[in-house]
């Protein structure tokens, strides 16, 4: 047996005498447990945490909150453009002036020579908050309608972008080899070609019309997604749960779809968020260059590039507006799209 | 009928790199029945993941191939088998459970919808039955509170909880063959002792043959029914576990045991563990892959591998010292020495 403590008879090792230490408050114990329960000492989700981080970003947060105002304006004119605009366009509707949910104060489209004398429209005034372009048109109604085409140009070609993306860029990471090769020099070849010359080029080949400004814009923004996917999935695909769900007999498809490509999406959400609003910029650049949106429909880039012809003429608020319509909604995705990234980078864990 | 549940002959698995061929695994055989364990021993690089991996058809090709041997489970031929066969025979036929299960379970995935994937994936369930099933498996394995567990992410669990989870996916669908790849290796010592209660559990609950892969000897004598002794890719010693504890016969098995620590060791004494490091795979001499490292090396060492001689009941060793001199070297090892007064 060990005799240590038989050596020095009396002596606490410790100097103290335990027998006097104060009892455990039972009660009080009791309360901090329910305390760490009730403020949640379960660690927090992926989204929790990433929000958690987002949230003390302010320039983050602003765009986000651009990008909410613009999404609820483009899906309102959405809605209600098609639904009402034969009312509109009919006499007694015109008498009242307002169609209920439709945020335009007046038919966009209406030319009214009176707003223009010398056909240089005019400057902003209480009924024409941002004032009337050359044809007269309410420059504030045809910035608002425009929401609608840049949020469905930002919306669906980015769609079709990420589309292709998660579907060749996870065959080029998880196979590798030949096909991954053939994927990624197509990829490069769409990433040599000058941008804008490359859409111009399949925007002839597919006509005019902002349809096809969808698929332009979708069709060459592939390539970035699929190389992000690619990369991820190479890292991923080497962890242990994929080698751990083929041991258990699953295939390749539901390996890619249900183990590896979840786990590569972070860094994808954050490129959606950049993409979007270079889309919306493309889209601006597009119509400017004529090819985009045709007139009489209306688009900031549209707006913008009718608005420079006359700005000799200093009728500055039908650049201004749609242009800072364009330039805070851009910003607001690439911002939101920025701290997206900050928060989900665990590198940038305080 | 065959005669045993798994019966592996000769496998050799090799890698084909540029720097060369790496015979990672080199004529090993074993059997395995129902309701038995068998462990594999040896240091890193030694071949028992890869022997493992082989089995279940998950080496790597290219660079790896089995190049040799006959894996039969059952009737059945492993070797033979379409991917498709294969891929019914893996998480169904053959389970595994992994060393990490940090890192062995999907981070977004719910903990037990991936236990249902197991079960769906072999079964032919609802999904709502697959998630009824998942939670009883991981009651099985003593998940305390399962219903709401099963609802909540792998970061949640502890590693002795996510090894339970492990083990309930492997024994989801009762397999016939659970292999377990250090199971014990990263977790708490305390924890170890549970998670080889609850293998041992789940073996006599289905039935199964459980390979144990491990280096530590300490796993070994607790839950294994025989053993197997490997080195540089190679079988070195074979046999049921009291006989590789307490009659082995081979210079290696004899360095394992002596860098065991032990209770009834004095305190002054020191471990002796084996001089120098394992063989480098693209290397390998002709012979023994001991050569080099073994303290009692001949000349023939080095030409030729030593046939299979009988070392006791059911117990093989390969080694050219004659079978006299190895029993009166290992008499004067300390660590036997002491086991036999």
């Amino acid at each position: 047996m060990a005799d240590w403590d038989s050596d020095k008879p009396g002596r606490d090792p410790y100097g103290s005498n335990l027998t006097e230490a104060p009892a455990v408050d039972a009660r009080r114990t009791q309360e901090v447990v329910e305390e760490i329960v009730e403020t949640g000492a379960k660690p927090l989700g992926l989204w929790a945490d990433t929000w958690r981080r987002l949230k003390r970003n302010k320039l983050a947060l602003v765009g986000l909150g651009i990008i909410i105002v613009f999404l609820c304006v483009g899906t309102v004119e959405t809605v209600f453009y098609q639904a009402h605009w034969h009312v509109r366009s009919s006499p007694d509707t015109r008498a009242n002036q307002r169609v209920p949910g439709y945020l335009a104060p007046y038919d966009p489209n209406e030319v009214n020579y009176a707003l223009s004398p010398q056909g240089i429209g005019s400057p902003p005034s209480w009924k024409h908050l941002f004032g009337a372009d050359f044809l007269g048109r309410d420059v504030l109604s045809r910035v608002l309608i425009a929401t609608r085409i840049a949020m469905l140009v930002g919306i669906i070609a980015v769609a079709i972008a990420l589309a292709l993306g998660l579907l060749l860029g996870p065959i080029s990471g998880y196979y590798g080899g030949a096909v991954d090769s053939v994927i990624m020099r197509i990829a490069d070849i769409f990433f040599a070609f000058p941008y804008i010359l490359f859409v111009l080029l399949i925007m002839s080949v597919l006509g005019q019309g902002f349809q096809n400004v969808f698929i332009a814009i979708g069709v060459l923004g592939w390539a970035s997604f699929a190389r992000i996917v690619r990369g991820q999935i190479l890292s991923v695909k080497s962890m242990e749960y994929v080698e751990a769900a083929r041991a258990q007999g699953a295939g390749d498809l539901r390996i890619i779809f249900r183990h590896v490509l979840p786990n590569s999406m972070a860094p994808v959400y954050v490129a959606v968020a950049m993409a979007i609003g270079g889309a919306i910029a493309t889209e601006a650049a597009l119509s400017y260059l004529g090819i985009g949106v045709q007139p009489p429909n209306s688009s900031w880039g549209l707006m913008i590039a009718e608005s420079v012809e006359y700005l000799a003429a200093g009728n500055w608020w039908w650049l201004l507006f749609p242009s800072l319509a364009l330039v805070a909604t851009v910003f607001g995705f690439i911002s939101f799209g920025n701290g997206l990234r900050d928060a989900t980078d665990p590198k940038l864990k305080e | 009928m065959a005669d045993h549940l798994l019966e592996v002959k000769d496998l050799s698995t090799y890698f084909f790199t540029h720097a060369g061929v790496v015979k990672a695994v080199n004529g090993v055989s074993f059997t395995l029945d129902r309701n038995e364990t068998i462990g594999i021993v040896g240091e890193s690089g030694s071949g028992k993941t890869v022997a493992a991996m082989s089995l279940l058809g998950l080496i790597p090709d290219p660079p790896g191939k089995v190049v040799e041997g006959a894996l039969m489970l059952g009737d059945r031929d492993l070797r033979t088998m379409s991917d498709e066969e294969m891929r019914s025979v893996r998480g169904n036929d053959i389970a595994m459970i992994f060393q990490d299960p940090m890192t062995s379970l999907n981070p977004v995935m719910k903990v037990g919808k991936q236990v249902a994937e197991a079960i769906i994936l072999h079964q032919k369930k609802s999904k709502s039955e697959a998630r009824r099933m998942a939670i009883e498996a991981l009651a099985r394995v003593g998940i305390p509170d399962a219903p709401k567990r099963a609802e909540q992410y792998p970061f949640e669990f502890s590693g002795g909880m996510r090894q339970r989870v492990m083990i309930a996916m492997a024994v989801s669908s009762n397999p016939d063959v659970l292999i377990a790849d250090e199971p014990t290796t990263a977790l708490d010592v305390t924890i170890q002792a549970q998670i080889l209660d609850v293998i041992s559990e789940m073996q006599a609950q289905f039935d199964s043959g459980v390979i144990l892969i491990t280096h530590d000897l300490g796993v070994i004598a607790e839950v294994a029914d025989k053993v197997m002794v490997m080195y540089g890719g190679r079988t070195v010693e074979y046999g049921p576990i009291d006989e590789i504890f307490y009659n082995s016969h081979h210079p290696y098995t004899w360095g394992l045991l002596s860098s065991l620590p032990r209770l009834d060791a004095s305190q002054k004494a020191r471990l002796t563990p084996i001089k120098g490091q394992p063989p480098n795979l693209l290397l390998l001499p002709e012979g023994c892959p001991f050569v080099g490292r073994c303290p009692y090396e001949l000349q023939q060492c080095r030409g030729e591998w030593p046939p299979e001689e009988a070392g006791g009941p059911a117990h093989g060793v390969h080694c050219w010292l004659p079978a006299d001199q190895r029993l009166a070297l290992r008499a004067a090892l300390p660590q036997f020495r002491e086991s036999a007064a």
